[in-house]
């Protein structure tokens, strides 16, 4: 998992409450035997004007002009600023998976939904939680190009007029994502103890390590 | 100090690290792998640039979408067949070993593993399939995983775990003729019911269980886990240990004698101290016969299908209702009475050779009933096809109008093309009678595979334990 610690970042505005995760990744996606490659798919049928299938090659399918992630301005944006309980719906982690394929590396939203909040640290994407106040200012004060400072290590964003916003987050998950650890890495943490393990092993039971 | 249970030596002999709130890292000797579960595990090792940790601990094999005829056609259905694919190309690129589908060794998961040496007594098995389970019948702590543990064990050789609870089931005595492992195992569920075994490790035991073949002891073990538990464990001996003997992947010369002294060790300990005992006198099960949607809601061959109305649990008495509606059964029917549309004899439960073997006394000169509409034979590998047809068991079975395929899972879960139509009604050697599992609208009626013979003959169930069929089964 690729570590978060402090981004520089375009914001993109998706101006909805109660996205649900069959919107961010639509549920014929989930056949795909993949875990990447889901970025082309996100928001599927918001950004495209035809119907997507697993594996199409979307560089010439029809967009919708009207979608705000198809608007050259918001091209390379890493951060989504968006509603309330964002997220909500299925359980799946190919919503995760979308997201961070496509390039986003956090989230900004009054709340999110429980499950895909969860999904979200397990796959190295930063969801923020803001008062609704505070997140109404950011949308108001989005102009082109406007950029925000996310720094995990300190918890706070600092908006391009040097005001200062601290965030929660809890500090378990804060040290996996500064660190980039997933449940892999924590274990691979712990490598020399495996190789020891199976040093002693191999000398008891010789044929597990033939 | 009181001794240890077998769960508690396996658990202890693997624990690389123990971290304050009690979860362990465990070492997993034996990874076992198919194509349903592995695709996106392989994706995230790739993604994250990582390499499985020891090459050698993980073996693949294609069986839950296989064809089981017509093979050198290839698989039909694109979506199944590009999961086929995605294993070998992954399993390829990962430097894992393989047995594709054109392999004399390729079968179910669990049939091959023991078959093929690669799982052992004492080794802890995993695989991401909740019927790895089956390979604790060799004393070797075996429990099935997610896609996401998938890649931890790839990436890692270990898994994070808490440890379960200790539970014994003792079954002693002698079953009579015609009892099989299945039938153990069906009435164990029906006593302790599905959710029987949450939360603990299942040690079978007794003389019934001592008195068993390797194979039935999987048969046992392979349904723990419709009995609630991750794992269950038989412990060593010396069945356990000359089945191992000069399997391919057994240890060999000097090892061997090594592993023969350790797996000695590999039973519970006199004074152990179980959470909870379960006992059962084996010379009370007959033959069983599941009658609704899930593997507790089973009796014996001779009795009839129950009544909800006698249930005093209403909760229980709802789901025996909703059971009876989809199964398309009367209360107060006789378990006899029942008439079949196919029949199939196969799965990680019962598609050994002993299961075959059982099967085919049964079937001998004889011919399917009239509304046998199919009957299945399945063997459980390319290898137990193939020392049936040594023995003589796929004649048998053709004369007698069962269809003979190739190894896979099969209408065990309908994956491939093998299944039932809605309304069709099933007896199967598999183990989970869920709705639709067989096919969309099926019914299931899950029994051993002498049963399962007996009922594609008759048309409908009897009693293979009853004198009067005596002389097929003995
Ligand atoms: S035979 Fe059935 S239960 Fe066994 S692994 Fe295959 S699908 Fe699962």
């Amino acid at each position: 998992m690729r570590a978060f610690t402090k981004i520089d970042a375009l914001v993109a505005p998706l101006d909805r409450a109660n996205v649900d995760t069959d919107a961010i990744i639509p549920k014929q996606f989930l056949k795909s035997i993949r875990r990447a490659g889901f970025g082309p798919f996100l928001f599927d049928e918001w950004r495209y004007l035809d119907h997507g299938e697993p594996d199409m090659d979307c560089t010439n399918r029809p967009i919708n002009p009207d979608f705000v992630l198809n608007k050259p301005e918001y091209k390379g944006a890493e951060l989504l600023l968006t509603r309330e309980n964002f997220g909500c719906g299925s359980s799946r982690e190919h919503a995760p998976w979308a997201l961070e394929d496509f390039g986003f590396r956090a989230i900004i939203a009054p709340s999110f939904a429980d499950i895909f909040y969860n999904n979200c640290f397990k796959n190295g994407i930063l969801p923020i939680v803001l008062d609704a106040g505070i997140v109404d200012d950011l949308f108001n004060e989005l102009t082109e190009g406007y950029r925000l400072t996310v720094d995990l290590e300190t918890q706070k964003i600092v908006t391009p007029s040097g005001r200062e916003i601290a965030f929660e987050v809890d500090a378990n998950r804060k040290f996996r994502l500064l660190n980039g650890l997933d449940d892999i890495a924590l274990t691979l943490q712990h490598a020399d103890q495996i190789h020891a393990y199976e040093t002693e092993r191999a000398k008891r039971a010789p044929w597990l390590f033939g | 100090m009181s001794g240890k249970t077998l769960y508690d030596k396996l658990w202890e002999d693997h624990v690389v690290h123990t971290e304050d709130d009690g979860s362990s890292l465990i070492y997993i000797d034996r990874h076992l792998v198919h194509e349903v579960t592995s695709p996106q595990a392989f994706e995230g090792l790739r993604l994250a640039g990582r390499k499985p940790w020891r090459q050698a601990r993980n073996l693949a094999v294609a069986d839950h979408n296989v064809p089981t005829t017509d093979r050198d056609k290839g698989i039909a259905d694109p979506v199944s067949r590009l999961q086929v694919e995605t294993l070998e190309k992954n399993c390829a690129e990962f430097g894992i070993t393989e047995f594709d589908m054109s392999d004399i060794r390729q079968g179910i998961v669990h049939v091959v593993g023991p078959e093929q040496g690669a799982t052992l007594p004492g080794m802890t098995v995993v695989c991401g399939d909740s019927h790895t389970s089956t390979h604790g019948a060799s004393g070797a702590l075996a429990f099935g995983i997610g896609t996401s543990e998938v890649e931890h064990v790839l990436a890692t050789q270990c898994l994070v775990q808490k440890k379960a609870k200790n539970m014994l089931i003792k079954v002693d005595g002698e079953v009579r003729p015609g009892v099989t492992a299945k039938d153990i195992v069906l009435a164990i569920i029906g006593k302790i019911g599905t959710a029987g075994g949450n939360g603990y490790t299942i040690e079978f035991a007794g003389s019934a269980i001592r008195a068993l073949s390797m194979e039935g002891r999987m048969t046992v073990c392979n349904m723990a886990i419709e009995a609630g538990a991750r794992a269950g464990l038989i412990g060593v001996d010396d069945v356990t240990i000359e089945y191992y003997r000069g399997r391919p992947l057994s240890p060999k010369g000097n090892d061997w004698f090594m592993a023969e002294r350790m797996w000695q060790q590999l039973h519970s300990d006199p004074d152990a101290v179980f959470d909870k005992v379960v006992e059962l006198n084996a010379a009370d099960v007959k033959p069983q016969v599941t009658w609704g949607t899930s593997p507790e809601l089973v009796v014996s061959v001779d009795a009839s299908v129950p009544d909800p109305a006698q249930e005093t649990d209403a909760t229980k008495r709802e789901s025996m209702k909703r059971a009876l509606q989809y199964m398309d059964l009367k209360p107060g029917l006789a378990i006899t009475d029942i008439k079949l549309d196919k029949v199939f004899i196969g799965s990680c439960t019962n598609s050994r050779i002993e299961d075959l073997r059982a099967a085919a006394v049964v079937a001998k000169g004889k011919k399917l009933a009239d509304n046998i509409k199919l009957a299945l034979v399945v063997p459980g590998s390319g290898l137990i096809k193939q020392q049936a047809e040594a023995e003589g068991l796929d004649k048998i079975f053709i004369e007698a109008g069962f269809e003979w395929r190739d190894p896979g899972c099969s209408m065990c879960l309908a994956m491939n093309a093998d299944r039932l139509e809605p309304g069709e009604r099933c007896a199967s050697t598999s183990n989970r009678n869920f709705e639709g599992r067989q096919g969309y609208g099926g019914r299931t009626h899950l029994v051993s595979p002498a049963m399962a013979a007996a009922a594609a003959i008759a048309g409908h169930f009897v009693d293979v334990s009853t004198e009067a069929n005596q002389g097929a089964t003995a």
